[in-house]
């Protein structure tokens, strides 16, 4: 058990008022707060050894490259990576899923297949969709469940020997699945493309890294990308993880400083794993900040961290569920695998007429297509509000904007 | 945004009544928009005379209570207004209509309806209606 109590002293924001009311804030999963513990680390690190890393060999420049490269260790392990070199600093999930299909689109060949899902947010779909009509590739989409979970069975059969690279999220943003991975992985790499390699997978994990263990050599997945801000880290640092070999094959994204090996006038080789993808300087400060998150993640237990969220989900879905006029997408049985993030409209209530209702309340919800529009379009939603929690939540904070929902009645339904 | 003011009372009566829904039957004026980050979508159509002056003006479409009753209520002034007038309509005009303040990230339902309409104008003027944008903030 969490000792919420205790998580929250640790988090400044929530302590403060909004609208004249205490806080309550259900919008983790478009980005959660931050302990004082990752803003202490920021400001520690810039009043005490902040320079350039990899460049000056001079006591500043040695612990920043230190802190710096410590931060890609404490990520690998967190993630279960087999080296450290594996992981790629980005800016966020999307420059993660940029640089793959970048980098890997040159590679193929004009017919070659993407597969992505239906429920992906714009960032695991848009970049797929933009590099396969550069390379005359062919884009497919995996339709999901009524339940809200990746069909197996469809994405079976879209498999063919042109399919490179199947890319899905781990967690819906919209609707809090959670798809096997595992599985999926086995049936992704079960098939051979016409080169003689298997298709490779790829996973969009913003949402569930931050909530759940994930073990990138168990899952056998063969691309992670996720975000340090959905995890209590800063803004503007994101991971990309890549099997090495694989990422030793692929060319680079972004050129310029830090990322070269040798430069002659005709010819650039490129420089070691990570480094070759990560050019210019990064950073620094943002993988200082995300690295205390992550150890303030690895102190709570992820395993901690996941019973925590699906409590809450529960919870949360229970009394939802008692609402008569609440739709709730995606499935809300018990069994089901779900996070804590939960997507529903009020009947007769547009979803941004909700949350205003909600904010004059203290009440931070979002609403929104939430980045998915082929998602909202196939359901015929224009806007859902979605609440979403983390480590700091409380059912009590649930109940709090449950009990709200009727003030948004009261305005609009009478 | 208080909810139980008097403001409130009467956009929430266009959004529930809302006036000039439909289409005009003389269609001189037609434009039809999403707003991609919310997902409404406002269609304006209007009649003009030959002094490029509205004569009739309505609008169809789906969405929140400030873009619904936004475009409801700037229809009912629309009326009479050359195309040059309502090109100058701006962000504190519609405001003053709705009369509530609005929180910064529903400045863009308010304009929806407007916006809409003003780029339907360019286009039939033959301009670029990228001109106006339709993301307000």
């Amino acid at each position: 058990m969490l000792d919420v109590k205790k998580i929250r002293s640790d988090f400044p924001i929530l302590h403060r008022k909004v609208h004249g009311k205490p806080l309550v804030y259900l919008d983790s999963a478009a980005s959660s707060q931050k302990p004082k513990q990752v803003i202490d680390a920021i400001s520690h690190y810039y009043m005490t050894s902040h320079a350039n890393i990899h460049r000056g060999i001079h006591a500043l420049g040695e612990e920043a490259t230190a802190a710096y490269e410590e931060a890609h260790q404490r990520t690998a392990h967190f993630i279960n990576a087999a080296s450290w070199r594996e992981i790629i600093f980005t800016k966020n999930t999307t420059e993660s899923l940029n640089l793959l299909a970048y980098t890997l689109t040159q590679m193929w060949k004009k017919g070659d297949e993407i597969i992505v899902s239906r429920k992906e947010h714009h960032s695991n779909f848009v970049p797929w969709q933009q590099c396969a009509a550069m390379h005359g590739l062919v884009l497919k989409i995996v339709e999901i469940t009524p339940e809200g979970f990746v069909d197996v069975e469809h994405l079976r059969s879209l498999l063919t020997p042109q399919t490179k690279l199947v890319s899905i999220a781990h967690m819906s943003n919209v609707l809090g699945t959670v798809n096997d991975i595992k599985k999926i992985a086995q049936v992704v790499h079960a098939n051979r493309t016409n080169d003689g390699d298997c298709t490779l997978i790829s996973v969009d994990g913003a949402q569930s890294v931050p909530h759940m263990p994930v073990d990138v050599q168990d899952l056998d997945c063969d691309f992670l990308s996720f975000s340090s801000h959905k995890m209590l880290g800063p803004t503007g640092i994101g991971v990309l993880y890549g099997k090495k070999k694989l990422l030793e094959k692929m060319p680079a994204f972004l050129f310029g400083g830090g990322m070269v090996g040798t430069v002659t006038e005709k010819e650039t080789r490129c420089g070691d794993l990570p480094w070759k993808f990560e050019a210019g300087t990064p950073n620094i400060a943002g993988a200082v900040g995300f690295s205390a998150a992550l150890t303030y993640l690895q102190n709570i237990g992820m395993e901690n961290v996941w019973k925590h969220d699906q409590e809450l989900a529960h919870y949360a879905l229970q009394r939802l569920k008692e609402q008569k006029d609440v739709t709730i997408y995606g499935s809300t049985s018990p069994k089901a695998l779900r996070g804590a993030a939960i997507s529903f409209t009020l009947a007769g209530v547009h979803a941004h007429d909700v949350i205003s209702i909600l904010d004059q309340e203290g009440i931070a919800v979002r609403a929104g297509h939430h980045c998915a529009q082929p998602l909202l379009d196939s359901m015929n939603l224009a806007a859902t509000v979605r609440l979403s929690c983390y480590v700091y939540t409380t059912k009590e904070e649930i109940d709090a904007c449950i009990a709200a929902l009727d003030k948004v009645r009261k305005v609009f339904c009478r | 945004m208080n909810y139980d003011s008097m403001s409130m009372e009467n956009i929430l009566d266009h959004y529930k009544n809302p006036h000039n829904k439909g289409k005009v039957q003389k269609v001189d004026v037609i434009n039809r928009e999403k707003n991609p980050s919310c997902g409404d979508e406002i269609e304006v159509s209007a009649t003009l005379n030959e002094q490029k002056e509205i004569v009739a003006v309505k609008f169809d479409g789906h969405g929140c209570a400030i873009s619904q009753a936004a475009i409801s209520m700037l229809t009912d002034d629309l009326s009479g207004k050359k195309i040059d007038a309502v090109m100058k309509i701006d962000k504190e005009d519609v405001l003053e209509l709705l009369g509530i303040d609005i929180a910064p990230m529903r400045i863009k339902c308010a304009m929806l309806g407007l916006r809409v309409l003003q780029r339907g104008i360019l286009k039939y003027e033959g301009k670029d209606s990228q001109m106006v944008s339709l993301s307000e903030i």
